[in-house]
């Protein structure tokens, strides 16, 4: 499942172009709207990183489902043999790495345009980075399915998944900026210890009920 | 017994009233404005029962497919969302004159609204799918990630806070309640149960009534 879309994907590119123009774009509005005050921009910056990659995430998840749905493969994929949660963690799989390429990318593009040292936090924001993508997939995995089959699907994904993404957004903001103030990891455990509460939480539902989405 | 549901909750209301300006004495240093815990804290505990009943028959909905757990979900859901609203406009009234604000973004103010907004969302999705049995099952799904999302909003918006803040100002109030006060506080919880209950119990029918004339 996984795969096959990952190879749709690369031979189309579509979703992943459109993001990373995108990532460029809202690097740009934040650059506006917060002005060239560097001391502003620092303390800032790592809910920027944040908001950018959830929307970037939205935007990506929201068409998690639209191959089925464009192609009328909906029902192959309710006819689908097997376990119904094994599509789920293809589509969520598929989610993930194309979630990772464009952060990877996001976060290339501000540590450039915005001039941070990364420096010794590279591998613990990783980590934050890893556990954070995981929540936001999880949940919206689920909630693409969801509202895959409903009208104002643009709009409703995002106001149900939005609210929900709340403790993952605290909590991967939190641990961002600790770290890139060159604070130890340790100085984090408790929102790393959320974070990984928040995945387990969001996997754990996403594949005992995606089969009740799936149903019709 | 929807009707004796009813009754029992405009008598426990009176005497709820009776004890918050009656029986209850004035607050020191608040004067009457305290007066208005009495609505404020119970109304969040019958949102928080309302939010429990509403995952149960979620989860009791999927196991069975009775069409009923789903009725009692939702409208347990939209009670708890009102009372969680009473809870918020309460509480900025309150918090006017004593900490001269309406709103701060206190933990409890934070995590209260996030989960109000989290299930405003719930009964949008409610009001967005036309098919009755598909719009059951995403709820419930919904219903049960928003409830469980509950722990980890309060949680995180706790630490996001209280790291910032000297623990002495959101240090949890140690201070004993007179009992006098508590009693009118339970009779008030008791009042706003049962209303909340009679609320959920018409609005199931209701929703049944609805269905009917839609099938």
């Amino acid at each position: 499942m996984a795969w096959k879309d990952l190879v749709i994907e690369r031979r189309s590119k579509e979703t992943l172009n459109a993001l990373l123009f995108f990532s460029l774009a809202l690097l740009f509005v934040f650059q506006f709207a917060l002005g060239p005050d560097r001391e502003r921009l620092a303390s800032v910056l790592p809910g920027l990183l944040w908001l950018g990659f959830i929307l970037s995430g939205v935007l990506g998840l929201g068409r998690a489902f639209v191959v089925e749905r464009e192609n009328d493969c909906w029902e192959l994929l309710l006819l689908a043999p097997g376990d119904k949660s094994a599509i789920y963690l293809g589509k969520l799989a598929g989610s993930l790495v194309l979630m990772a390429v464009v952060e990877a990318l996001m976060l290339g593009l501000f540590v450039v345009f915005f001039n941070i040292d990364l420096g010794a936090a590279l591998p613990g924001l990783a980590l934050v980075i890893a556990l954070g993508t995981v929540g936001i997939a999880a949940v919206g995995t689920l909630f693409a399915a969801m509202t895959a089959q409903v009208r104002a699907r643009e709009l409703l994904f995002p106001v149900l998944l939005l609210p929900v993404l709340v403790p993952v957004l605290l909590g991967t903001v939190k641990a961002t900026e600790a770290l890139l103030l060159q604070e130890p990891l340790a100085a984090v455990a408790h929102w790393l210890k959320l974070l990984v509460a928040a995945d387990v939480v969001y996997l754990a539902v996403g594949l005992l009920t995606f089969d009740v989405i799936l149903e019709g | 017994m929807m009707a004796v549901l009813g009754w029992l909750a405009g008598v426990a209301l009176v005497a709820g009233l009776a004890m918050g300006f009656g029986v209850a004495p004035r607050e020191v240093t608040q004067g009457n404005v305290q007066r208005i815990m009495y609505v404020h804290v119970p109304a969040v505990w019958v949102a928080y029962l309302a939010f429990a009943v509403g995952l149960t028959a979620s989860i009791a909905y999927l196991a069975r497919r009775r069409p009923g757990a789903d009725r009692l979900a939702h409208a347990a859901c939209e009670v708890g969302t009102v009372f969680l609203g009473i809870n918020i406009v309460t509480g900025a009234i309150w918090g006017k004159p004593t900490w001269g604000t309406w709103w701060t973004w206190d933990a409890r103010l934070t995590s209260v609204a996030v989960v109000f907004v989290m299930f405003l969302a719930y009964l949008l999705l409610r009001a967005a799918v036309e098919d009755r049995e598909r719009g059951a099952r995403y709820a419930a799904v919904l219903g049960i990630v928003a409830a469980l999302n509950i722990p980890l909003v309060h949680f995180s918006v706790y630490w996001w806070r209280t790291l910032h803040q000297p623990p002495s100002l959101l240090k949890p109030g140690a201070s004993t309640m007179p009992p006098v006060i508590l009693a009118a506080l339970l009779v008030n919880f008791a009042a706003l149960a049962l209303l909340g209950a009679y609320f959920v119990a018409r609005r199931t029918r209701v929703l049944a009534a609805e269905e009917e004339v839609l099938a």
